[in-house]
């Protein structure tokens, strides 16, 4: 998920450090960690921290945390940045969510954002700078304590030694001494070889409360005098309540009030069951509004004749025009990726306690200074009354980039005076979501007498979700996520040539999701590199190979992927392999999948192999299971998703419709890491998800001779082909 | 009023007979470890022991458990089997957002009790009705085989 003040490679930025006292005694260590939210005050002069690092007096390590743990296990991740060079075990860190707080954040300076898959890669220098200087302040302390030099100290498990007297003290005495030492400059970090905890794969540290019913997510909120309310919205957007029958809900046993906004009205209750049952006897009516005549074909209709107009221009190398013209081969395609519910399996909920100056918000969110800012507009409260406490998430995937729901709950709540935990059904969660958005991707491609390409032309058309999320990040106009995967593809092409069209669907709202622009373009590019491979009468590897730019990290994970594949192996009949190779958030990955297609056309996928090159790995354990959890989010969606639309309705609303693959559909997955630990770190919780369509889609061609060019899949396995887009040989 | 057994504990719970069990559970008892998270028995996250078998909480109504005695995820661990199943799920590293992992766990559980030594296809039976949206599949067959191999 994208950082729109952060588009393009992350730098290697360094923290900016200071220390205090902590309150109640020992050492409290603040910094702007640059990346991060709150570091652009910086530039204008004012320390706006957005880090805290804290050891009290006996010795507890507190991190104050601002990344929101999603299930990518970010939380071990950083802490085990912190603990390595402050020389602690990782068991001594415990970490806080920060709340949206302006002890925490000047909301003026920026965003609490997480997203792009780059918590580590912003955390990565700056995270260990921070334990570093806390290591070296305590060093200088007991130092001074003892009338040692501070060379003849060493710092370990959370003590300072003086191996020469045997003498040692525990962090905790030292904390208060070293608040008062000043940050060191420049910070020097360990030696990689040393290190003792990055690299390794310990134990996460959110998981032992997961797997015994206590962690907490925001569904489970509880708090004194709490009712609950089940949400509902005109299903149509843009339309209004007409009605609905009052005596009735309130009839249900448990009902306690029912309150309503021009497009939505909630039933309260005593519990969950009264708030489901007394909306379903309400029978709330609608105006469906204008947008009720959109449907699937209305959309595609609009999206087709937007791409035929010439677009933004991302990128322009060599003349593509003639260059296609004296082509010996060439192939014109379109691409189609459909709108999709995120699905998480956490829906929806906000708990509110409102009072007339001042107001608490439970929520599970990835910007909690929009949330905050969505409660401040509902209730005229400033926004320094509102506290944020932030949750759990049952898994983010980009919905809880949003804060639209937070807004509407806020402007129920504030009509009741009591704590209300405010959730959407299922049904509610997919038919009201923030959909990714549909495209519709023209490209054209040729090839030289020698099979080698030589022009490039790809079109991609639809909503630029930054327009609506932050249009300041928009560069003259361009989203850089419509063509993010698209521009800077793994190959050397001599003309090439990138244009975006907006084009913003009618009726409802886009949002981003797992894997953003690569999800979308890396499987245009890489269905076409694929087509393009057979229509040169080459082998898809040997294809890559041959038109890899200078990419020797490209071409290391492409061979690793291939030797853990046996590529080139015979296979059983029905059976393909296909190949995705991509760089993305800054990470190489190829990954080839193997599937097995009956005769009816039904796919099972057997194996995947995903060779990664992340640069420096902090936990490889959890670099291995974002892959394979991001390849079956992404083979779900290539499988099975799309949410279609009629009489301006989603279609879909809950998982008998919209399909989630399921434990005994998922391949066996293995992870190969061949990481430069010398290149610049890379993003993970996104790369698995971008390959998994692409390699699908080249899978199913190597084993029928079915080309795909429109996800989903398996409606067109048993469908009757469509000749418009489902060309098996080239144009 | 009627009378539930919840975790080896009597309740006396005052709701209507057509309330799910999940809502009880969460609402009433504040046992939140069971998940609510599609309603109508397709994803498993509700799933608890109803008599040692699993059910999904969502679709059972509170009148129809009767006097059987319900197991959740808050109490599975106090088995010498649940504790085996919690500690493959660790060792393995299998939870990410861990919103669906309670159902798992539980369905994990059920599985072993009558096959304490399941092969693939076994698994592919038992789990196949708990939606997992990070996609730990993988892993949660590599627990239950360790678990089961820890017997």
């Amino acid at each position: 998920m994208r950082k729109p003040h952060q588009i393009g490679p992350v730098l290697n930025r360094r923290a900016i450090l200071r220390a205090a006292l902590a309150t109640g005694g020992g050492l409290m260590l603040s910094g702007v960690i640059p990346g991060l939210p709150g570091a652009r005050a910086e530039a204008a002069g004012a320390f706006t921290p957005n880090a805290f690092i804290r050891i009290d007096r006996e010795g507890a390590i507190t991190f104050i945390m601002r990344h929101a743990e999603m299930g990518q296990g970010i939380y071990t991740g950083v802490a085990m940045l912190i603990a390595e060079e402050l020389e602690v075990p990782l068991d001594k860190i415990t970490l806080e969510a920060a709340p949206a707080d302006t002890r925490y954040v000047d909301k003026a300076a920026g965003e609490e954002v997480t997203g792009g898959s780059a918590s580590t890669r912003d955390s990565w220098i700056p995270l260990r700078q921070a334990g570093a200087a806390a290591r070296i302040m305590l060093l200088r302390a007991a130092a001074a304590r003892w009338s040692v030099p501070v060379e003849s100290c060493v710092a370990r498990e959370g003590a300072i030694l003086h191996p020469d007297s045997g003498r040692s003290l525990p962090y905790g005495a030292l904390a208060e001494d070293a608040a008062r030492q000043t940050v060191p400059d420049p910070i020097p970090l360990k030696d990689p070889a040393q290190f003792r905890l990055i690299g390794t794969s310990p134990q996460r540290m959110d998981t032992h409360a997961k797997s015994n019913g206590s962690a907490l997510f925001g569904m489970d909120v509880r708090v004194d005098g709490m009712k609950i309310g089940r949400i509902m919205a005109c299903p149509v957007k843009g339309g209004t309540l007409a009605g609905f029958d009052r005596d009735a809900a309130m009839k249900i046993p448990g009902v306690i009030d029912i309150i309503t906004l021009p497009d939505a009205l909630a039933v309260i209750g005593a519990h969950s069951w009264a708030a489901i049952s007394g909306l379903r006897a309400a029978n709330p009516q609608w105006n469906f509004g204008r947008n009720a005549g959109v449907s699937s074909a209305t959309l595609l209709e609009a999206l087709k004749n937007a791409s035929a107009k010439t677009g933004l221009v991302a990128k322009k190398t060599g003349d593509v025009e003639s260059a296609l013209a004296s082509a010996s081969t060439r192939i014109d395609a379109v691409y189609e990726l459909p709108f999709l519910a995120h699905a998480a399996l956490e829906p929806i909920n906000t708990t509110l306690h409102i009072r007339p100056d001042s107001a608490d918000v439970w929520v599970g969110t990835q910007v909690p200074i929009r949330a905050r800012q969505e409660v401040a507009d509902a209730t005229g409260l400033p926004p320094e009354r509102i506290t944020v406490h932030n949750h759990l998430i049952g898994g983010g995937f980009g919905r809880r980039l949003d804060s639209n729901s937070i807004g509407q709950a806020a402007r129920l709540a504030k009509q009741v005076p009591y704590p209300v935990k405010l959730f959407w059904t299922r049904e509610e969660d997919i038919r009201q979501d923030q959909f990714r958005p549909f495209y519709y991707d023209r490209i054209t491609a040729g090839l030289d007498d020698k099979g080698m390409i030589k022009a490039w032309h790809h079109r991609t058309t639809g909503s630029f979700v930054l327009a609506r999320w932050a249009p300041e990040g928009l560069q003259n106009g361009l989203d850089s996520d419509a063509v993010e995967g698209a521009t800077e593809t793994p190959y050397a092409i001599p003309a090439q040539r990138n244009e975006a069209v907006q084009c913003e669907p009618e009726g409802l709202t886009t949002l981003w999701w797992r894997g953003v622009g690569p999800t979308h373009n890396v499987f245009v590019v890489e269905g076409m590199i694929d087509e393009l491979a057979h229509a040169a009468g080459n082998d898809p590897l040997t294809f890559r190979r041959r038109h890899l730019g200078p990419s020797p990290r490209g071409l290391k994970v492409l061979d690793e992927a291939a030797k853990q594949s046996g590529w080139g192996r015979i296979l059983p009949k029905g059976h393909g392999l296909g190949i995705a190779l991509h760089y993305s958030f800054q990470s190489w990955a190829a990954t080839i999948l193997e599937v097995r297609v009956e005769e009816n056309g039904q796919i099972h996928l057997v194996r995947a192999d995903t060779a990664v090159d992340c640069g420096p790995v902090v936990f490889p354990d959890a670099v291995r299971a974002q892959i394979q959890g991001g390849l079956i989010f992404g083979l779900t969606m290539a499988l099975y998703n799309e949410i279609t639309f009629r009489d301006g309705q989603a279609e879909q609303s809950n998982f008998h419709d919209y399909r989630m693959m399921r434990l005994n559909e998922a391949p066996d997955i293995r992870v190969h890491l061949v990481s430069d630990p010398t290149a610049e770190i890379g993003g993970i919780g996104e790369v698995g998800t971008v390959a998994a369509a692409p390699a699908l889609a080249n899978a199913i061609f190597a084993a029928t001779g079915k080309r795909l060019r429109r996800i989903p899949f398996v409606p067109q396995m048993n469908a009757p082909k469509n000749p418009e887009n489902t060309g098996e040989k080239g144009a | 009023m009627r009378t539930i057994l919840i975790n080896g504990e009597s309740h006396d719970v005052d709701v209507p007979d057509d309330m799910p069990l999940l809502w009880v559970l969460r609402d009433i008892l504040g046992l939140t470890g069971t998940k609510y998270g599609c309603g109508i028995a397709q994803c498993g996250a509700c799933t608890v022991h109803v008599a040692g078998q699993p059910a999904r909480a969502c679709q059972l109504p509170v009148s129809l458990v009767g006097d059987r005695p319900v197991t959740t995820i808050e109490a599975i661990g106090q088995t010498a089997l649940g504790q085996r199943v919690q500690e493959a799920w660790l060792e393995e590293q299998v939870i990410q957002c861990g919103y669906c992992q309670s159902g798992q766990i539980m369905a994990a559980t059920a599985l072993l009790q009558t096959t304490p030594a399941p092969s693939d296809d076994d698994i592919d039976d038992a789990m196949s009705g708990n939606i997992c949206r990070c996609g730990t599949y993988v892993r949660i067959r590599a627990a239950i085989h360790k678990a089961a191999s820890n017997a």
